[in-house]
């Protein structure tokens, strides 16, 4: 018996609690959610009717299978309010990803181009903002883009607006809320891969005649792409369910679909309807997940 | 000519940085000096005063809830460092077991999964069981959603270790437990101490998860700012948010220091 075999069994021990932790409270909740998406609503407490119980016998839970319904789906797919809210929620999540790796990237590349000595204080002055509230973070900017608020006593102050502009309610207030917020998750990615890119190839690019211009299109960029992909993934999958932001700092005209569910909870309570609705959610972030895991092997496979 | 190339990139990569740092922290500067604000109207500034953060201290509601935040956040972080901790353990140490996949898998998740989502399914098991909603439904929500963070920083942590370290213990007579108490365990303590505020400050913050979980009387802070929050800027508001920051940063700077320290002792500190 090899010394590391020694160690595995007490660590496979240690599993167990965790393991189990994770089973209750992650996975079989989602169960739960499935399950709740094909019952119906109820006036009662709480507000849906049981699906089946399990208590009542094989002759109950037959009877509850065929009463399954897919009522709250074709709700979902036959109301325009939820297919736009799905459909909303994509662009946003889409267009703000973009602005994070256009923002993001100059100052990871920045970050990255440090003398070593200086990139560790770089890296906590990136993360520093992440541990302190997000909610703070958003309200900060409610501070700022309200009517009478920073930004437009300097625009008027500067005479570059002649009065207010409103930036509240609007989707730029979301965007740059979206940007502010997400920012860490965007840069660190991106600053591990380029801080591990050897600068020899640089070198060797320059000497062969290429630009600076070049060398970073031809070889800091594609060999930058995993850290792109990951965190694009990293807030584009988060951005999609984005609740706290969108109610915060976007009008209430048109929603996206984390606000759809939460208010079909908490001020509809249709929570049937709220069920369905995560798992309409789901299915639209298996996707960028499976393109990402395709995308991650074939990198695997090149290396 | 290639001196005066890279000259000008610098002074491109200059700029990103300052225009970045300044974007990043702005905000948060001006949102703090705003709480200093003498004046009822937050944007008009009346000179320095320290009457919200009084008002603040005379809001009882205010306080209530950020005593269960405390509360909430304290003991689910220490849930899910020791949680947390087992979980990197299994999978840095385990090699292959049974549903390893399923296990890897399902602490990743909730890093990126939505909150409405992790909310809405943890509050119909709390139905289904029955459970009063309140602070330990709460507890136990934020300790499913830090526990992964904490397993992902103890996790990169434990595999830069070198396992000789232990094996020469073992060598020396420890048991494989003994072994990972007396060398493995302080080696990788920074990390753990580093997830356990991570999970603490995620836990004070997040506002979504809590406002599915909670029940009647314990309303965490987040609830309560962002009720006031829907109803416009408040003065106080930028008080309280301010003392909460004042808080983190001084946990930040400290526990930098620590690892400073330590790291000076001749282990060496955790990244974060």
């Amino acid at each position: 018996m090899s010394a590391r075999n020694i160690f595995t069994r007490p660590a496979r021990l240690a599993a167990i609690a965790p393991y189990g932790w994770m089973v209750l409270f992650f996975l079989v909740p989602f169960g739960f959610v499935l399950k709740l998406s094909l019952s119906q609503v109820a006036n009662a407490q709480p507000p849906y009717l049981p699906v089946f119980d399990l208590g009542a016998g094989w002759q109950a839970l037959i009877a509850a299978v065929s009463a399954l319904s897919l009522d709250n789906f074709r709700l979902l797919l036959s109301d325009q309010l939820y297919l736009l809210a799905g459909l909303r929620s994509l662009t946003v999540a889409a267009t703000a990803t973009v602005l994070l790796l256009l923002i993001g990237y100059p100052i990871a590349y920045a970050m990255s181009r440090l003398p070593r000595h200086w990139q560790p204080l770089a890296m906590i002055l990136v993360i520093v903002p992440f541990w302190t509230s997000f909610l703070i973070r958003v309200y900060a900017w409610i501070n700022i883009l309200q009517h009478d608020g920073l930004l437009n006593q300097i625009l008027l102050t500067l005479h570059i607006v002649s009065e207010p502009v409103v930036w509240l309610s609007t989707d730029t207030a979301m965007y740059i809320g979206m940007v502010y917020s997400y920012l860490p998750f965007m840069i660190l990615p991106l600053y591990a891969t380029l801080s591990k890119l050897d600068p020899a190839l640089l070198e060797a690019a320059a000497d062969l005649g290429s630009s600076p211009l070049q060398s970073f299109w031809r070889v800091t960029l594609p060999l930058s792409l995993p850290g792109v992909g990951a965190g694009a993934l990293l807030c584009f999958i988060p951005l999609v369910g984005e609740f706290v932001i969108p109610d915060l700092l976007a009008g209430s005209d048109s929603l996206m679909i984390g606000q759809t569910l939460w208010l079909e909870f908490f001020t509809n309570r249709d929570w049937p309807v709220a069920a369905a609705t995560a798992v309409m959610l789901l299915a639209i972030l298996l996707l960028p997940l499976v393109i990402y895991d395709r995308f991650q092997r074939r990198q695997m496979v090149r290396s | 000519m290639t001196g005066r190339r890279f000259a000008a990139m610098s002074r491109f990569n200059i700029a990103s940085l300052a225009l970045g740092f300044a974007f990043l922290y702005l905000p948060i500067v001006i949102l703090v000096i705003y709480s200093f604000n003498a004046s009822q109207l937050v944007t008009v500034w009346g000179g320095w005063s320290l009457r919200w953060y009084t008002a603040f201290f005379n809001d009882e509601a205010m306080l209530a809830a950020a005593a269960t935040s405390l509360r909430v956040a304290a003991v689910s972080a220490t849930l899910a460092a020791v949680l947390g901790t087992l979980a990197a353990l299994a999978l840095v140490r385990g090699e292959r077991f049974k549903g390893r996949t399923l296990f890897s898998g399902m602490l990743y998740a909730p890093l990126v999964m939505p909150e409405v989502i992790t909310g809405l399914s943890l509050l119909l098991l709390f139905v289904a069981l029955g459970a009063e909603r309140g602070f330990w439904t709460v507890t136990i929500a934020h300790t499913t959603l830090t526990m992964c963070f904490v397993a992902v920083i103890v996790q990169s942590r434990l595999g830069s270790i070198d396992r000789s370290l232990e094996e020469a213990a073992m060598d020396l007579g420890c048991g494989p437990v003994k072994a990972f108490v007396a060398v493995t365990l302080p080696l990788i303590a920074p990390a753990i101490a580093a997830g356990w505020m991570l999970a603490f400050t995620l836990s004070l913050d997040d506002l979504v998860i809590a406002s599915f979980t909670t029940g009647p009387g314990s309303a965490t802070l987040p609830i309560r700012i962002y009720s006031e929050v829907r109803l416009g800027v408040k003065p106080e508001i930028n008080a309280i948010c301010a003392l909460i920051i004042g808080a983190v940063t001084l946990a930040i700077v400290t526990a930098s220091l620590a690892a400073k320290l330590s790291s000076r002792r001749g282990g060496n500190a955790a990244p974060m």
